[in-house]
């Protein structure tokens, strides 16, 4: 059996069901309750768990950030949502300096198990200062585990599981997913380690995540038209990334393009690149390919920012050229 | 030449504590004195490397405030925490051996100086980046105020969580006037007073930013006024009065405690020792040291004990070379502790599973 809802819906019922099943749960963030989440996410959830465990701060992401990483260390499971990920970097020194370093510094003796939720990417014309992904970033970061849900599902469910682990997780959501449609099985769960083929194919691995994940699955279906079979596999997980799942469609593919909204330099396509180079260099037929956002700060036109993203037909272009 | 940080004068008057606690408190001002000094000679032999940041001269704060506190409450503290971990119970030992790095130390030697941490005492850092504990210590009030007022299970609570009758747990946040310059405080401030949680803000005022003077560095020099302006108490008090300190925290715990909100002290004191190790003090007088010694917190407050006759110049001895014996054996503990095994690097970059958080 399973039911149709979308991306944000999904989200909302992931909260719900967390607040219900566990009192150490609550929610943190700039307008998560009265205005009911700035991406209406926790819509209503506030009218239902009440002003305490569905709390609305100030425009104080250092602040509440940290307050997230000591109510976790002082035994509750806080979910913090930063309103974007341009304006996580306020409260970078937090999540860098306290909560990814506290279990190795203190010897073992402390833990954070929190979970923050932002929302990332670009795609709306909101302009440079909302629409960069900086996931890449988090996902260099030794302690923490940085999750990417790009399906309903996991949507839907990446959330226990991030809130079961003893240690930090962090949950980019890409804007232009909150409206996407979907069915969702009843029965399905998922984990929060491993990489999933989203389509299966031979002749080219594409590997990406989040928000490009759509335009991967477009251009796979373009593709699949002029003859190609591309293989679509969704990272899901930034951090740790799961090799094993890489390397098995690179190795079977022999050909893999690697699509990333970030900026192409340092960016997780790069990572994803010298994994494959160390561990299957001698399975490829191509050089890899990979489709960035291109380094400049997000314009605002929408012709402009169309050209700067990631877009299927790039990604078609960028699988054909490892075949010429 | 005239001094650019005049000191108060020396701390007098009576000492109202019974023998016990009048002389707990020199006796813990000579352990975290002797522990330091033999720090500092270590630290020259190069047994303890990286940064060293002494608490010499500002004894009376954090021993004023830490006896005025619960074995259950939070201590959140900052990179110059020696004497907050060893008041709090860490044994000498175990703090000397995470200085020089070794297996035995608080942190398995991960930590070093500026990040002790023990959960048993809830000593939660050692925390380097200035301001960084002030929203840590607002979060683990929230948790503790969230707790107590029973809208979660005792149960759920990690260890050392207070059962049965509920009684506040308040958070004890160790910072300079450093921080108070960083935006984390003032975000913190906010949302502790916002909240009305039960944080003790404890700002050690030792007149310098690492070596930028108060005056240098901010616009309001009252840092009282800057915590009132969020609308909780604000108090300033002569931190090289022990009995001040521990008077005046002993209230405002008590208050912090009732759910009247957080409170902010200001402990006025000063640092008789460079800021750390490589510090070769350009920016501050030799004449202001030396009259800022002149009301050192240990002598003055030893002399005052024995003008009211409840100590006497054998005891003092006595104390003294109990602390020294106690520093002795911390250093053959740490002298013969043994290095992590280099196979051990990347273990606890994650929590174990199966392990509680």
């Amino acid at each position: 059996m399973s039911r149709h809802l979308n991306y944000r819906e999904a989200l909302r019922e992931a909260l719900r069901e967390a607040l219900t099943v566990d009192p150490r749960v609550f929610l943190m963030g700039e307008d998560v309750g009265r205005y009911g989440g700035t991406y209406a996410v926790t819509k209503g959830l506030l009218d239902e768990f009440g002003p305490e465990r569905v709390r609305d701060t100030p425009l104080s992401e250092l602040g509440f950030t940290g307050a997230g990483i000591g109510a976790a260390l002082g035994g509750l499971r806080p979910v913090v949502e930063v309103m974007t990920v341009n304006f996580s970097l306020l409260a970078l020194d937090q999540i860098v300096n306290t909560a990814a370093l506290y279990h190795y510094m203190s010897g073992g003796q402390f833990s954070v198990p929190l979970v923050i939720r932002m929302a990332t990417g670009a795609g709306r014309q909101v302009g440079a200062q909302h629409s960069h992904s900086f996931e890449g970033w988090y996902a260099g970061l030794p302690g923490i585990k940085v999750l990417a849900p790009a399906t309903i599902e996991d949507a839907r469910h990446m959330l226990a599981p991030a809130l079961a682990d003893p240690d930090p997780v962090l949950i980019f959501e890409h804007t232009v997913l909150y409206n996407l449609e979907g069915e969702l099985a009843d029965d399905c769960t998922v984990d929060i380690c491993s990489a999933k083929v989203r389509r299966p194919g031979g002749d080219a691995s594409i590997i990406t995540y989040g928000g490009s994940l759509q335009k991967s699955l477009q251009a796979a279906e373009i593709l699949a038209g002029e003859g190609i079979s591309a293989e679509v596999v969704d990272l899901r997980v930034l951090r740790p990334l799961d090799d094993a799942t890489i390397m098995a469609s690179v190795a079977k593919c022999r050909r893999a393009v690697v699509v990333d909204e970030g900026w192409r330099s340092v960016s997780i396509a790069a990572e994803v690149m010298a994994r494959i180079v160390e561990q299957v260099f001698y399975e490829l037929d191509a050089p890899v390919s990979r489709v960035c956002t291109e380094e400049v700060p997000m314009p605002y036109a929408r012709h402009m920012e169309d050209a700067a993203l990631p877009q299927a037909g790039k990604i078609v272009a960028a699988v054909k050229g490892l075949f010429a | 030449m005239s001094i650019d940080h005049p000191a108060p004068p020396p701390p007098s008057g009576p000492v109202p504590y019974d023998k016990p606690l009048a002389l707990a408190l020199l006796a813990d001002m000579l352990r975290i004195r002797r522990l330091e000094e033999k720090a500092a000679e270590l630290y020259g032999a190069g047994k303890i490397r990286g940064f060293l940041h002494l608490y010499i001269g500002e004894e009376a704060v954090g021993v004023g405030v830490l006896h005025a506190l619960q074995p259950e409450d939070n201590i959140v503290a900052t990179y110059r925490e020696h004497a907050h971990a060893l008041v709090r119970g860490m044994d000498m030992g175990v703090l000397m051996a995470e200085m020089f790095g070794k297996r035995e130390g608080c942190a398995r030697g991960r930590g070093g100086s500026m990040h002790l941490f023990d959960r048993t005492t809830r000593l939660f850092g050692g925390n380097a980046i200035v301001g960084g504990g002030l929203p840590l210590a607002v979060g683990l009030a929230l948790a503790a105020k969230m707790s107590s007022e029973g809208s979660l299970p005792q149960g759920n609570l990690l260890s050392g969580a207070v059962g049965g009758a509920v009684k506040q747990r308040i958070t004890a946040c160790f910072f300079g006037d450093g921080a108070v310059a960083e935006g984390a405080f003032h975000e913190a401030m906010n949302l502790a007073a916002l909240w009305q949680l039960p944080v003790l803000f404890c700002c050690e005022n030792n007149l310098y930013a690492m070596g930028t003077a108060l005056e240098r560095y901010e616009s309001q020099t009252d840092l009282c006024v800057k915590a009132a302006s969020y609308n909780m108490p604000a108090r300033s008090v002569d931190g090289m009065d022990v009995v001040a300190v521990h008077r005046a925290a002993e209230d405002a715990a008590a208050e912090v405690r009732s759910g009247a909100g957080p409170l902010f002290l200001e402990l006025r004191t000063y640092r008789f020792r460079a800021h750390s190790m490589f510090d070769a003090e350009l920016y501050r007088e030799k004449a202001e040291i030396d009259e800022w010694k002149s009301c050192g917190p240990i002598h003055t407050y030893s002399g005052r004990l024995k003008a009211e006759g409840k100590l006497t110049e054998e005891e003092f001895l006595a104390l003294d070379a109990a602390a020294g014996a106690e520093v002795a054996r911390a250093v053959d503990f740490a002298e013969a502790g043994t290095w992590e095994p280099v196979a051990d690097l990347l273990k606890d970059v994650h929590t174990a599973v199966g392990a509680a958080p």
